[in-house]
C-alpha cells in the first residue's frame, strides 16, 4: 500500500482475493510438508527400527559382519560418555550461567562470554572434535573415551549456559532483594534463592545438552573412535552408538544396516523423549 | 526472555537501606577484615570467583579451539601457501592440497538449503501466528520442533536408504529429461541419477535448518505490535496483504537474522552431509553428480590421515569453517539483538 487510498474496484479486490488465497495455502502447505517429513522420518525409523530389535541387541556386542551380536557395547559407551561429560559439563554451565546472570549482568566482560558461549554453541561439531583430538588424542596417543567426553562437554557447556542464564534472567529481582534485605549473603541469595526459583529452568537446560549430546557423531569420530568390544573404562577407545551407526549403515552388509536402523531407533527415541520432557517442564514452570 | 524484560538491576545493596554487615560485602564499600565478617558472608568472595572461573573456562576452551585450528593449518600453508585457497587439486600422494572443492561444496549445499528452507519457513511461521486455529498451534509448534531434535545421523540414515532410492528413480531422471536440455540452466542436471549428490545433502540439509529458521521467524513475527496488524485489517487488508506489507517488513531485521542462524548450521552439518554428498574431490557443473563439503570431507578422511601435511590441509579445512560459521553467527547476532529477541 504505498501512499494513497486502497481502490475499491471488484475486480481488483477479486484478484486480491484470489492472492490471498494462494499465498495462505502455500503457507499451510508448507506446514503440512514438514508435519509429512517428520511423520515419514518417524515412520521409516519406527518400521525398521523395531524389525531390527531383539534382546540381542541389549544383551551382546557388536557383531563382525554375518554372525549375532547386538549393540549392548555401543549403548553403554554411550552412557558413561554422556554421564561423564555432563558430570563435568553441567557444574560449569551452570556457574557461568549464574555469572552471568547475576554478577556479569551488561558488563562489556560479560557481553565477551556471552558472544564466546554463543560462538561454542554454534561451532561445528566436527570442529570441536577436531580441536579435543589435537589436545588430548594426539599427547596420549591413542584414542579414548574421556576425550570423546571431552568433546561433548564442550558441545554441552554452553547450552547449559544459554538456558541457565535466561532462566536466572526470569527471577524477578524482587525476590533477590528480600532475600539480601533479610540479611542473606550474596552467595545465600543465589544458591537458595535464585536457584531454586530457576532451578525447573536449569533442568530443562541440562536435559536439552543431554538430548543434543546423545545423538552427536561428528565429535567422537576422532576422540573416542570405536571399538569391537566391551567398554567399561573410558581410558581406551570407546563405542557409541551414533558411530556404529555411522559404520555399520555405511557398510555393504545387511545385518549390520539392521542393526544401525535399531540404534537409531534406539537413539530417537531417547531424545525425542529427553526433548518433551524438558519442554513440559519449561511449559510449567513458565505459568 | 531476556534481561531487559526483567527491568534494570536496582543496585540492591545500597549503604543506608540494609545493615552495614551487608553493605561491607559490596566491593565500593570498604571491607571489614575477613575475619571480622559474618560466617556467611566470608564466602561471598569466592563464590563470586568461582562463577568468574567457570565463566573464563568457556572463553579458554574457545581460544583453545582457535589456537589448535590455526597452528594446525601452519604445515600446509607452509607448503602451498595462498595456493591452498584456489587450488582444486587434492591428493594426498604427492601432498598437493587445495580447499576449493569441500568449500564451494559447502556453499552450494547451503545454498540450496536456504532457497528450500527460508520460504518454507517463513510460509510455516504466517501459518502458525496467523492462519492455524489457537488450539493447534502449540502441539503444531513443538511438532515442527522435533523436527530439530533429531539427531543429523538419523537424518544421513534416511536420506541414504529413502530419500536417495527415490529420487534416482523418480525425481532425478524426470530433471534430467525437462531441464538437462535446457541452455545453461541444464548444465545443472546432466548425468547420470546416481541419488547421492550435491542437491540431496542441500535437500537434506533444507529440512534440518527448517526448525530453526521457523522458529526465530515465530519469534520476530509474533512480536510485531499488534496495533500495527489490526490498523492493517482496519483498513480492509487480507492475510497475505497483513503478512506480506506490515509483518514481514516490521520483522525483517529479525527475519535475517534467524536465516543467518540456520545458515551456520547448514555450513557446519556434517552427518547427515557425510551419508549422502558422495565425497568426491572436484566440482561438477551437476548438481546431481557427487561431491563434498569441509565437515564431510573431515569425517571421511580425518582417522585415515597419514602424514602431517595431510593432516594439516585438513585442520585448515576446519579453520575456514569455523571462521565462515563465526562470521555468520556475529551478522546474526548483530541483527537479532537489535530487534531485542531471541539473539541473546
Amino acid at each position: 500500500m504505498r501512499g494513497g487510498a486502497i481502490p475499491v474496484s471488484p475486480a481488483r479486490l477479486r484478484r486480491r482475493r484470489m492472492v490471498n488465497l494462494v499465498m495462505t495455502g502455500l503457507c499451510t502447505a508448507a506446514a503440512l510438508a514438514a508435519l509429512l517429513v517428520l511423520a515419514l522420518i518417524l515412520w521409516e525409523l519406527v518400521i525398521r527400527g523395531a524389525g531390527a530389535l531383539s534382546l540381542d541387541v541389549f544383551t551382546r556386542a557388536t557383531p563382525p559382519p554375518g554372525s549375532r551380536g547386538g549393540l549392548l557395547n555401543a549403548i553403554l559407551g554411550s552412557l558413561s560418555m554422556t554421564a561423564a561429560a555432563i558430570a563435568v559439563a553441567t557444574p560449569v554451565g551452570v556457574l557461568t550461567g549464574t555469572w552471568l546472570a547475576e554478577y556479569g549482568r551488561d558488563s562489556r566482560a560479560a557481553g565477551l562470554v556471552r558472544l564466546f558461549a554463543d560462538t561454542l554453541l554454534s561451532a561445528p561439531s566436527i570442529i570441536v572434535g577436531l580441536t579435543v583430538y589435537v589436545l588430548l588424542v594426539v599427547p596420549l596417543g591413542h584414542f579414548s573415551g574421556w576425550a570423546g567426553a571431552a568433546a561433548l562437554a564442550l558441545i554441552a557447556v554452553p547450552v547449559i549456559v544459554r538456558t541457565t542464564e535466561d532462566m536466572l534472567a526470569l527471577v524477578p529481582d524482587q525476590l533477590r532483594e528480600a532475600a539480601v534485605a533479610l540479611g542473606m549473603p550474596r552467595w545465600r541469595m543465589i544458591v537458595g534463592v535464585t536457584w531454586r526459583a530457576a532451578a525447573g529452568g536449569i533442568l530443562t537446560g541440562v536435559l536439552l545438552a543431554i538430548a543434543r549430546i546423545a545423538g552427536e557423531t561428528a565429535p567422537l569420530l576422532f576422540t573416542a573412535l570405536n571399538n569391537q568390544f566391551y567398554a567399561w573404562d573410558l581410558t581406551g577407545p570407546t563405542p557409541s552408538l551414533p558411530v556404529v551407526i555411522f559404520q555399520f549403515a555405511m557398510s555393504p552388509y545387511r545385518d549390520w544396516q539392521d542393526l544401525a536402523w535399531a540404534g537409531a531407533l534406539l537413539i530417537a527415541a531417547g531424545v525425542l523423549l529427553l526433548s518433551v520432557t524438558a519442554r513440559l517442564i519449561s511449559a510449567r514452570g513458565r505459568k | 526472555m531476556s534481561v531487559e524484560e526483567a527491568g534494570p538491576m536496582p543496585d540492591i545493596i545500597s549503604p543506608g537501606i540494609i545493615s552495614p554487615d551487608i553493605v561491607s560485602a559490596h566491593p565500593v564499600a570498604r571491607p571489614l577484615r575477613l575475619s571480622a565478617l559474618p560466617a556467611g558472608l566470608r564466602w561471598d568472595g569466592p563464590f563470586r570467583r568461582l562463577t568468574g572461573v567457570a565463566a573464563l573456562m568457556v572463553v579458554a576452551a574457545l581460544a583453545a579451539m582457535l589456537v589448535v585450528l590455526v597452528i594446525g593449518a601452519l604445515p600446509v600453508a607452509d607448503r602451498m601457501g595462498a595456493g591452498f585457497l584456489v587450488t582444486q587439486a587434492w591428493n594426498p600422494v604427492t601432498d598437493v592440497y587445495g580447499a576449493v572443492a569441500p568449500v564451494a561444496g559447502t556453499l552450494i549445499t547451503a545454498a540450496i538449503a536456504m532457497l528450500l528452507a527460508v520460504p518454507a519457513a517463513l510460509g510455516i511461521a504466517i501459518f502458525l501466528n496467523e492462519l492455524c486455529p489457537h488450539r493447534l498451534r502449540a502441539p503444531l509448534a513443538v511438532a515442527v520442533e522435533l523436527l530439530a531434535a533429531i539427531p543429523s545421523i538419523i537424518y544421513g540414515m534416511w536420506g541414504l536408504f529413502v530419500l536417495a532410492p527415490v529420487l534416482a528413480s523418480t525425481v532425478y531422471p524426470a530433471l534430467i529429461d525437462t531441464l538437462g536440455p535446457l541452455p545453461l540452466l541444464g548444465a545443472l542436471f546432466q548425468g547420470p541419477p546416481f541419488g547421492i549428490g550435491v542437491l540431496t545433502a542441500g535437500l537434506i540439509l533444507g529440512v534440518m535448518v527448517l526448525p530453526f529458521i521457523t522458529s526465530v521467524a515465530r519469534q520476530v513475527l509474533a512480536e510485531v505490535p499488534p496495533v500495527l496488524r489490526e490498523a492493517a485489517y482496519g483498513v480492509g487488508a487480507t492475510t497475505w496483504e497483513v503478512s506480506r506489507r506490515v509483518l514481514i517488513p516490521h520483522a525483517r531485521r529479525g527475519l535475517i537474522g534467524g536465516v543467518m542462524l540456520g545458515l551456520g548450521r547448514a555450513l557446519g552439518e556434517t552427518m547427515a552431509v557425510t551419508f549422502v554428498i558422495g565425497n568426491a574431490h572436484r566440482i561438477h557443473a551437476s548438481l546431481l553428480q557427487p561431491g563434498t563439503t569441509i565437515s564431510a570431507t573431515l569425517a571421511n578422511e580425518f582417522t585415515e590421515a597419514s602424514g602431517d601435511i595431510y593432516v594439516s590441509a585438513l585442520t585448515a579445512l576446519g579453520l575456514i569453517l569455523f571462521v565462515v560459521t563465526f562470521v555468520v553467527l556475529l551478522g546474526a547476532r548483530a541483527l537479532l539483538n537489535r530487534t531485542g529477541s531471541a539473539g541473546r
